[in-house]
């Protein structure tokens, strides 16, 4: 897909995650709007998903597929709306985000079988375990597809993902391609101050991970080619570990920069601001 | 009294060992997890015959947790061994989140539970494991009581689609069950009928019950015996029979008193059929170091406990 068709794709995207929170008056919009270009890149052009006539189908096994697991799950309105929009579930169900009787829990569940959802995230630091779990999987399977992994910067704080940190390069699974939100921000104030993660990018090197960055987390012709390279730094003995800087509330101005926008919903105003700044260009649910 | 009778004593982890033995050559999607216990988890004949099979966490249980949630997405069916306490107890989010709650099809499966566990002391001796699994919904919780039982059970949860718990000991205790038996999850095993008292036992507790019933016979006490193998689901049917016949019921377990056998089982009369229960149980402590058997008496989990027990919940009967 084109650089400008991702880049509309993400707008809408932005649009869904928005008023999902406003609809339900909870739920984290700041990153998911920092990680909006990443899930749309990954799924719209550079992920080998199912398909069948043209259309993804899920299969909960996912053989033969690339794989996308997602850590910090309280973003779920940016996994779910790109979910969507990709074809796994009704665009509509959108509108039933965090509601009673729903498919799309505040955080995302295999419970209610949603299509597109492979594990239940939310309480921090289990992802990358899953996803090593999953690779290896593949490794058994003689499967060289990859499996990508997103986790926040806050998370790296849970001893979990130092465990897992260890296991990935001892077990030689060169196919995850993990991806840290290097967005500075978490729920009590910037990661520096909360509990500084210091340089990560060493750590994870010390570890024995390929460590590389993406500067322009929330530009996509950059983080296109940083997934492309992080592609061709795969399947060579060493897992892929990329330092995605973004932007907490990329798109909408009064919510960057700031950890204030990590979990609170915009009222009506605040919901027509954001919307005057996002096109709407595949048609809101 | 049925006659039950033991030409050797295994310890149940070897009766694990062996059914993983059994499922390495029988299933390839079976994988062996081990968090830097091998040896005291059997695993040496599965890693042997399937070296590509099986995966050494190091000292890191919740990444093995999460790593066998993983392995499952894959169609793999993950086995992940540790002992007791850091399999539950120490993993308990990472089992609720990845496991249980995402419906994975991991079996966790535990050596060295209760006091049996011996001079290692309370920090190693859970016996508040059954009741943490058994509040997660969809798990299945399995504490069998000898070798062979063990090594069946082991076989048959790899045919059971969804998370299990199999709790097993370090002790060497009496075979007394048959080599060849199938294992029926959720379905109690009558060891002795008996119309004065219901005795439902657990785990290494099963043969302390049969003792007991034996000690009861010669006092002209006609126990029935009952092994409850599969904590959850629980056998209510069973339960309900037997207590209807005897009037009276006696629980046996190596756990807390809270949140075990008992209460599970205590949850069925309640709500059916009223009838006095007497705890052979933990109550509510730690262990500490010593000898099996000394800490078995000690915290009083032997055959003459259960035989006091039963005498008691028979007079509460009559009385």
């Amino acid at each position: 897909m084109e650089i400008k068709q991702l880049e509309e794709v993400a707008s809408q995207v932005r649009r869904d995650i928005v008023r999902m929170v406003h609809g339900c008056q909870s739920g984290h919009p700041g990153g998911s709007l920092g990680c909006t270009d990443l899930l749309v890149t990954l799924y719209f052009d550079k992920m080998k998903l199912a398909e069948k006539d043209g259309n993804v189908v899920f299969n909960m096994d996912g053989k033969g597929e690339d794989l996308f697991f997602l850590s910090n799950g309280h973003i779920s309105p940016v996994f779910y709306s790109v979910l969507a929009r990709r074809g796994y579930f009704p665009v509509p169900e959108l509108a039933s985000f965090r509601k009673l009787d729903s498919r799309l829990q505040g955080h995302p569940t295999t419970h209610e079988h949603l299509e597109g959802i492979r594990v239940a995230s939310g309480s921090l630091g289990q992802g990358l375990s899953v996803a090593l779990g999953a690779a290896k999987a593949k490794q058994l399977n003689n499967d060289d597809s990859y499996v990508y992994v997103l986790m926040g910067d806050g998370e790296q704080q849970e001893g979990q993902i130092w465990e897992a940190a260890m296991f990935g390069p001892n077990r030689n699974l060169d196919k995850v391609i993990a991806f840290i939100d290097l967005n500075g921000q978490q729920i009590d104030g910037p990661t520096q101050k909360v509990m500084d993660n210091r340089d990560l990018g060493a750590k994870y090197e010390a570890f024995g991970w390929e460590v590389m960055e993406i500067a322009e987390g929330n530009n996509i012709a950059a983080v296109s080619k940083g997934i492309d390279e992080a592609k061709t730094k795969a399947g060579k003995g060493k897992p892929v570990m990329v330092l995605l800087r973004t932007e907490m509330g990329a798109g909408v101005d009064f919510m960057m920069g700031s950890h204030k926008w990590h979990g609170v919903a915009p009222n009506d105003e605040q919901l027509a601001a954001s919307l005057a700044q996002l096109p709407e260009t595949l048609g809101d649910y | 009294m049925k006659k039950y009778t033991f030409t050797e004593k295994k310890d149940t982890r070897s009766g694990f060992g062996a059914g993983m033995q059994v499922l390495g050559q029988q299933n390839p999607e079976v994988v062996a997890l081990c968090a830097d216990l091998v040896g005291s988890l059997k695993l040496d004949a599965f890693i042997k015959e399937n070296p590509d099979r099986f995966i050494q966490t190091g000292i890191s249980e919740a990444n093995m947790i999460g790593v066998a949630a993983g392995l499952t997405i894959g169609g793999k069916i993950p086995f992940a061994t540790t002992f007791a306490n850091f399999a539950t107890g120490r993993v308990y989010d990472q089992i609720r989140q990845s496991v249980a709650y995402s419906g994975k099809n991991v079996k966790i499966c535990a050596s060295h539970a209760g006091l049996t566990l011996g001079e290692d002391g309370a920090t190693h001796q859970i016996l508040e494991d059954l009741g943490m699994m058994k509040m997660l919904p969809g798990m299945t919780v399995i504490n069998p009581c000898d070798y062979n039982q063990t090594k069946a059970a082991t076989i048959a949860i790899a045919d059971h689609e969804g998370p299990v718990y199999l709790r097993f000991g370090r002790p060497v205790v009496p075979v007394f069950t048959p080599a060849d038996q199938q294992f029926e999850i959720g379905k109690a095993w009558v060891v002795n009928e008996g119309a004065d008292v219901s005795i439902f036992a657990t785990g290494h507790l099963v043969w302390e019950a049969i003792q007991a019933g034996e000690q009861l016979a010669a006092e002209g006490i006609d126990a029935e015996i009952i092994n409850i193998h599969t904590i959850k689901p629980l056998d209510e049917e069973a339960i309900l029979k037997s207590v209807s016949k005897t009037g009276c019921a006696v629980t046996a377990e190596e756990h807390n008193r809270l949140g075990g056998l008992g209460d599970s089982v205590a949850q069925v009369l309640i709500k059916n059929l009223l009838a006095p229960q007497e705890y052979v149980a933990v109550d509510d402590s730690f262990g500490e170091s010593g000898t099996p058997a000394q800490l078995m008496e000690k915290y009083g989990l032997t055959a003459n406990d259960i035989v006091i027990a039963a005498k008691k919940a028979i007079a509460r009967k009559n009385g």
